[in-house]
């Protein structure tokens, strides 16, 4: 099969999983097989696809034309590959985990969650393998809807206004700005195929830059810049193993995917470098870095702590994109690899915390550490990671991203950097002492169910394999940035 | 078979006006439900045939009767009229099965053969607006098109369906009044009735006093026909009243077709010069259609009945098309014929599913609607599906002509007029959630509620024209190419 085919049945394996789950509904250990069964199909699919993308090529297929002169058009580059590996590789994993927290839990309507699960990983690949904006479009607009199911799951009043700000933030930005920067950027260059030094190199006038960047930016409501940040907290309503994969990984990684994708393949960096519309957007992913940790250390709630710490992290990557520097975009490639398996590990505890002890709130975790000596070890590596220290993955990507800094003299971005790394040891570590040095209280419990404990076993060994190891998500995100 | 096409352009009218009082000669619900359905076939068939042949080699003129225009009426299809009888007859395609049920269970066994006679007199009159090129041969249709429209909304079951229809029949014949006083003066400066004839006759006046009386009436009584905003008061009770099949059909086609008259009478007899560039009708057209897309789709999420939500959403809807009409560029016309026909599968399958759960349920109230998700759960998945399309979601019909109309406001230079679109369709979000909200988060309302779907006849060609949304918003290129065509034979610069 070539590798175009490859990229064609990557896409076509999650639906095909939807219809197979939907038709298995009523077996729920066949079911789950299927998850399993089409999810490592998925992997192993993506997988295969590596060695042509890192040796230049470039697999492109056009499926049929959408709107006139504008095809839906696949076509997988590094970046893209990248965002495929992370979402298909956690996707494994939180089906073990998902099997776990839904049956321990008893949760209601299985079958529609696994169904819109496998369709919004099917979202995120059809994002990861878009060969032009329209193309990525169509697919960000289905994952806002497949997910909305999802984070609605409880049904229950509370999830009806999760849901609405979910829904109202996403829908709303995409439609008021990111549709018009796309048409905007049609008119201009004619096309919006993505191309190696940007589509709209030597189209765009200096005037116009900023805007369009603004429209762009602020459009992609998934990578949380703020003020439209808001969605993700609120979709914290949803139980815990689509706030790990979709709120940690798919949709978020989705939405600075998509950042990168404009600022690398749609603007171009040196032609945003040469027209410099992008100080705007460091000090705005500054501001959003900085105030969503504050936010984040006066929150109670341990899933609200680690969404606004999303927020901040998610910041991370727009900040490195927006210093238009090779260093620092191959830093924000890697980032989003490192800060996926960071915090699904993190959103795996939480999920586990809430199964095992039912507890939700991070000033009920004295002595936890106790009684999950697994769960709460894999939360401080997952900590330890995301604030940066060896020999975790979270290390490697800051390290791109401050010689980036250092090489595009950015001092309010290496300001930013410095101070969120405080805040994050700020409010990750007492969470770690309280769960070691105080004593248990409440009812005595153990560890959540196995394959639970597994998967954030398996995602914590994974922050550790990629800082020893990091030499294949290095080479994607260093061909990403033409290095 | 050649020399059986060459006549389509009348057959297309007659064969359904035949076909109503042979339904009424046989007495009987079902063979006038057979007929209708092979009419509207064989007028879908006819339709699809001409669109094929004006794309091909341009406009068809058919002289009735073979008297050569001007003297005798001419039947002149063209790109426009083409793609809009396409719609027409597509849609009188979809309901002519669903009809049945809906009869049956709304008008009663003994009337059905009448409600699908009044269905054929209906789809005639309105093919026959589309299909004349002579100014006064339109009315006639308009008129048969509303009559039997106004008999159709009385058909329903709540009494309230007659106070709906009076006020309809009251407005609408208010509009159809206005468009022949317009028609008559412009009669009187021209002493002709033909389209083409009457287009360089007018060109050549000195005194212009009364071909803008003309221009004012023929809007104001187009603009009441096509529930221009603020003239669509009759609007929400007969789409919210009438039997189902009568609201699917009447709401996907009836005021498209009004506003293709409007853009005939504009470009082809007026004038685009006249009109838009002499005449500030562009700037007026514009702030209607703004003040449509805010209040009309405000309006919307606040009603408690899902056809009275569908019904305002139809004026907001308009108010795109309308909108684009205003703007007066090829761009902007094209995007305007292209929302015509999209909105008009996406509403037509809307209205066809709300009918499926009104048959099921007993109405369309959201107390009545409760967990209908679950009870129902293809027809309301189906429902969410057109729902997006009415706001815009890429991979359904309704985005690519928002595109198109977006594309058409940044090229006339209207930013503003392009953000007035986009901020809008998040009004188009907030009524679609409504739906979402009361289906899928509220428990039905009775201890059993009845499950399963509506019956075959109904749910299929419903989910039929729900995949014809999404296939129009995966493959847009047929709608809008048609749609670009359509614009230049309007505008003149195309065939």
């Amino acid at each position: 099969m070539s590798p175009a085919d490859l990229a064609l049945v990557a896409l076509a394996v999650p639906f095909a999983g939807v219809a197979l789950i939907a038709v298995a509904g009523r077996h729920p250990n066949l079911r789950e097989a299927v998850t399993f069964g089409v999810s490592i199909t998925l992997f192993l699919v993506v997988f295969s696809l590596g060695p042509a993308v890192i040796a230049g090529e470039r697999p492109a297929a056009t499926l049929f034309e959408m709107l006139p002169g504008l095809p839906l058009r696949l076509q997988v580059e590094p970046l893209g590959w990248l965002f495929a590996m992370v979402a298909s590789t956690l996707w494994v994993v939180s089906a073990a985990y998902s099997v776990g927290y839904m049956r321990a839990n008893k949760e209601g309507n299985q079958t529609r969650f696994y169904a819109c699960f496998a369709g919004a990983i099917g979202a995120a690949v059809g994002i990861a393998f878009a060969g032009n904006m329209l193309t990525l479009f169509l697919f960000y607009e289905a994952l806002t809807l497949v997910t909305y199911p999802l984070v609605t799951h409880h049904g229950d009043d509370e999830a009806r206004r999760g849901g609405r700000v979910y829904l109202g933030f996403l829908l709303g930005t995409s439609i008021v700005f990111l549709l018009p920067a796309m048409i905007w950027t049609w008119s201009i260059a004619g096309t919006l195929d993505f191309r190696p030094g940007g589509l709209l190199a030597g189209r765009l006038e200096p005037a116009v830059a900023p805007v369009l960047l603004a429209l762009y930016m602020f459009g992609i409501g998934k990578a949380a810049l703020m003020p439209f940040h808001r969605w993700l907290p609120a979709a914290m309503v949803a139980p815990t193993p689509v706030s790990a994969l979709l709120h940690a990984v798919a949709v978020v990684k989705a939405g600075v995917f998509t950042v990168l994708k404009v600022v690398v393949y749609v603007f171009g960096v040196d032609t945003l470098a040469a027209l410099g519309g992008a100080e705007w957007l460091t000090a705005v992913a500054a501001f959003t870095i900085v105030a969503a940790s504050v936010v984040a250390l006066a929150a109670d709630n341990l899933k609200r702590r680690l969404a606004y710490s999303t927020v901040s992290q998610l910041g991370y990557i727009v900040l490195a994109a927006s210093l238009l520097t090779p260093l620092a975009v191959a830093g924000a490639a890697l980032h989003l690899v490192a800060h996926a398996f960071s915090k699904i590990t993190l959103f795996f505890v939480a999920g586990a915390i809430y199964t095992a002890a039912h507890k939700t709130l991070v000033s009920q975790l004295d002595g936890i550490g106790r009684r999950m000596p697994w769960t709460m070890g894999a939360f401080t590596v997952g900590a330890l990671s995301l604030i940066g220290i060896p020999p975790f993955v979270g290390v490697v990507s800051k390290w791109y991203i401050l010689q980036g800094v250092v090489q595009a003299q950015s001092w309010v971005a290496g300001a930013a950097l410095l101070a969120s790394t405080l805040l994050n040891a700020a409010y990750f570590l007492p969470i770690v002492h309280a769960a070691y040095f105080k004593e248990p209280t409440g009812e005595p419990h153990g560890e959540a169910p196995l394959p639970m404990v597994i998967a954030l076993t398996l995602t914590a060994a994974g922050t550790v394999a990629l800082f020893l190891f990091p030499g294949l998500p290095l080479a994607f995100a260093r061909s990403v940035a033409g290095m | 078979m050649s020399s059986l096409a060459t006549h389509f352009p009348a057959l297309l009218v007659v064969v359904p006006l035949i076909a109503a009082p042979l339904i009424v000669a046989m007495r009987s619900g079902l063979a006038g439900w057979l007929v209708s359905m092979a009419v509207a076939a064989a007028t879908a068939a006819m339709s699809v045939t001409l669109l094929a042949q004006t794309t091909a080699s341009g406009a068809i003129s058919y002289a009735l009767g073979s008297w050569p225009p001007p003297w005798g009426i001419e039947y002149r299809i063209d790109a426009a009229s083409a793609l809009v009888a396409a719609l027409v007859a597509l849609i009188a395609l979809a309901v002519a099965p669903y009809s049945r049920r809906s009869a049956l269970a709304e008008v009663g066994p003994e009337r059905e053969y009448l409600f699908h006679a009044l269905m054929m007199l209906c789809l005639s009159g309105l093919l026959g607006m589309v299909a004349t090129g002579d100014a006064f041969n339109l009315f006639v249709f308009l008129e048969i098109s509303s009559l039997s429209t106004y008999v159709l909304i009385a058909l329903g079951r709540e009494r309230r369906a007659l106070t709906a229809s009076i006020q309809y029949l009251l407005l609408g014949t208010v509009g159809a009044t206005f468009y022949v006083i317009g028609v008559g003066l412009l009669y009187l400066v021209t002493g002709t009735l033909n389209f083409a004839d009457l287009a360089p006759r007018l060109a050549a006046l000195d005194d212009l006093r009364p071909v803008h009386a003309a221009l004012g009436f023929i809007t104001a009584g187009i603009g009441l026909k096509l529930a221009l905003f603020p003239l669509h008061a009759w609007l929400p009770n007969a789409y919210t009243f009438a039997p189902s099949a009568v609201a699917a059909f009447v709401a996907a086609t009836a005021t498209k077709v009004s506003i293709y008259v409007l853009m005939r009478i504009y470009f082809s007899v007026l004038g685009a010069r006249f009109v838009f560039a002499d005449l500030p009708v562009g700037e007026i057209l514009v702030a209607l259609s703004i003040a449509a897309l805010f209040v009309a789709s405000a309006t919307a999420i606040a009603q408690r009945d899902l056809k009275r939500l569908l019904a305002y959403s139809s004026v907001g809807q308009i108010g795109y098309i309308t909108l684009g009409l205003g703007l007066a560029t090829h761009a902007g016309l094209t995007a305007s014929l292209a929302h015509l026909v999209n909105h008009g599968i996406s509403k037509g399958a809307a209205f066809m599913l709300a009918g499926a759960m009104a048959m099921r349920l007993g109405g369309t109230r959201f107390e009545e609607l409760a967990g209908v998700g679950r009870t129902m759960p293809v027809t309301s998945f189906a429902l969410v599906i057109a729902g997006l399309s009415l706001i815009g979601v890429p991979g359904t019909a309704g985005f690519a002509s928002k595109w198109a109309l977006v594309a058409a406001a940044l090229e006339a230079g209207r930013p503003w007029i392009a953000a007035a679109v986009l901020v809008s369709s998040l009004l188009a979000v907030a009524y679609v959630w409504r739906f979402v909200e009361c289906a899928y988060f509220q428990e039905p309302p009775r201890a059993h509620p009845p499950r399963g779907e509506a019956p075959a006849t109904m749910t299929a060609p419903a989910l039929a024209l729900t995949a014809l949304v999404i296939a129009a918003g995966l493959h847009a290129t047929p709608v809008l190419e048609s749609a670009r065509l359509a614009a230049g034979a309007l505008l003149g610069t195309g065939r």
